[in-house]
């Protein structure tokens, strides 16, 4: 089965088209990257597929592993497994990241009829997935992002991820804000979390260096709300050398 | 002390956002006495969470370096009127934080008078409101401070957040300063839950009532911390909340 597929899907953000009929299909086990110009709706797909309240989807259809995941609330995309790893995530005071992810990881399971986990397995569960990330457990006892690096703010991020365990995580920008070590620690990261053979991943970015520590099987350029030419890892380093404009144009012509 | 008789009109400043019919059947308010001696130090936590109308008021006199610790939640009430005078003397400490979560119809209201009195006299308030249904949380709080009161450092800290665009807040700070050298830091603010936190909690799994009970609770927590009964305070807070949202 498909893990996701996306059919001609349009939506706008405050009445204006972003989305312009974008076709993307996500089998099991693959790493796919969009990559694109600014403004190109790179964003915008990410939130759209979380269900971010402002980003109206005005036509298509979204399959995820045979759910129609535009009929779901944002909560119930991530409980069917769903992972949406912000560009800039969220600053929560008074809210621990432990608290939370407790009980954020609870709730996904009560969603899918598991049983929650105790503080003693969140625990032990939360300080394995930090260690790959190279953070801090102390870090997470912290309140949500706050006084957090860019930096570490990613990697906590990911620990989040490893902590929910998705079926698809989409990455918006994970490499933003990152230094070369970060980098290197979110994408290894990345990999021992999320490439197995049941999972996959949308990795949305601007450039070629978080694609050398993630391989992807597919790299798609999105250009005016559709995805305009789809190839290997090698279309990526095509990018990085000629730019967007020489490849969308070549694509248009 | 002076027991009003007279049942107040909304024409009264102090009674400008009450519940007067609620208020006529409470009336009249009999005035709880709290007097602290030199040096004495003291703490007391109200919790009103029964359905019923209530109304009390404390007049607080400390004396010289005296403590003293006052936290407040009133979640429950149809009517909830909580009136604080405080006066403080030289070098007194005044903490108070306190609580009010309303749905439905209620009225929760917090009125407070600090007088600053002598030197050096500290004194910090924090209210926090979540208001949602059509119901109406009030905070009228005014700070004095007397002629010659010296090194006064009195903070107020007042927000409000919306839950529904049908709920109603109100706030009115009041500063009366008759000294010189005093620090009077306040903040007022009225605003509804942060939609990219809410969105943030919600993508991670939460369902919506959890995230605002989350965010909320973090909120109300400010007016508790370092309380000698936090979390009894703070357990009570959240099953209110979890009966509201």
């Amino acid at each position: 089965m498909t893990m996701l597929k996306i059919e001609n899907l349009q939506a706008t953000v405050a009445d204006k088209p972003i989305l312009k009929g974008l076709s993307l299909t996500i089998n099991p086990g693959e790493i796919h990257a969009i990559m694109g110009p600014n403004g190109a709706g790179k964003s915008t797909l990410g939130y759209t597929l979380g269900g971010r309240p402002g980003y109206e989807v005005t036509g298509g259809s979204v399959d995820f592993a045979g759910v129609d995941l535009l009929g779901l609330e944002p909560h119930e995309r991530a409980a069917a497994g769903l992972f949406l790893g912000f560009q800039y995530p969220v600053e929560i005071p008074g809210v621990s990241f432990v608290q939370f992810l407790r009980e954020a990881a609870n709730a996904q399971r009560t969603g899918r009829g598991e049983e929650p986990l105790s503080g003693g397995e969140f625990l032990k569960l939360a300080r394995e997935k930090a260690g790959l990330l190279r953070m801090d457990m102390d870090m997470l006892k912290r309140p949500v992002n706050v006084g957090f690096s860019g930096g570490e703010k990613k990697r906590a991020e990911m620990v989040q991820m490893g902590i929910l365990d998705p079926k698809l995580a989409i990455l918006d920008e994970t490499d933003s804000g990152l230094d070369i070590d970060a980098l290197r620690i979110c994408g290894e990261g990345i990999n021992a979390i999320m490439r197995r053979p049941d999972k996959a991943v949308l990795l949305i970015t601007h450039y070629q260096r978080l694609l050398d520590y993630v391989k992807p099987d597919f790299v798609h350029v999105l250009a005016g709300g559709r995805i305009v030419k789809t190839g290997g890892p090698d279309l990526a380093l095509r990018l990085e050398e000629e730019g967007y404009e020489a490849v969308v144009q070549e694509t248009a012509a | 002390m002076n027991v009003e008789l007279t049942l107040p009109s909304r024409k009264d400043e102090d009674y400008r956002y009450s519940d007067i019919e609620a208020l006529r059947g409470v009336w009249p308010i009999l005035p709880e006495a709290i007097d602290l001696a030199d040096g004495e130090e003291g703490s007391l936590q109200i919790v009103e969470t029964d359905a019923a109308p209530v109304a009390r008021r404390l007049a607080i006199t400390l004396g010289r370096n005296a403590k003293f610790d006052l936290r407040v939640l009133t979640a429950g009430p149809a009517y909830g009127r909580i009136a604080i005078d405080v006066r403080l003397e030289e070098g007194a400490d005044f903490t108070f934080g306190a609580a009010q979560l309303a749905t439905g119809r209620e009225t929760l209201e917090i009125v407070t008078e600090v007088t600053h009195a002598g030197l050096d006299a500290t004194s910090a308030q924090i209210v926090r409101t979540a208001l949602a249904g059509h119901s109406t949380g009030t905070y009228l709080g005014r700070i004095a401070v007397e002629r010659g009161a010296d090194g006064t450092d009195a903070e107020q800290s007042v927000r409000a957040m919306l839950l529904d665009r049908t709920a109603t807040a109100n706030a009115r700070p009041e500063l009366e300063i008759y000294a010189d050298d005093v620090k009077a830091a306040h903040g007022c603010a009225v605003g509804e839950l942060d939609a990219n936190g809410l969105f943030y909690l919600t993508s991670r799994g939460l369902t919506p009532a959890q995230a605002k009970r989350l965010m909320l609770q973090a909120f109300i927590a400010e007016a508790f911390t370092g309380a000698p009964g936090e979390a009894e305070l703070s357990a009570a807070a959240i099953a209110r909340l979890e009966a509201i949202l």
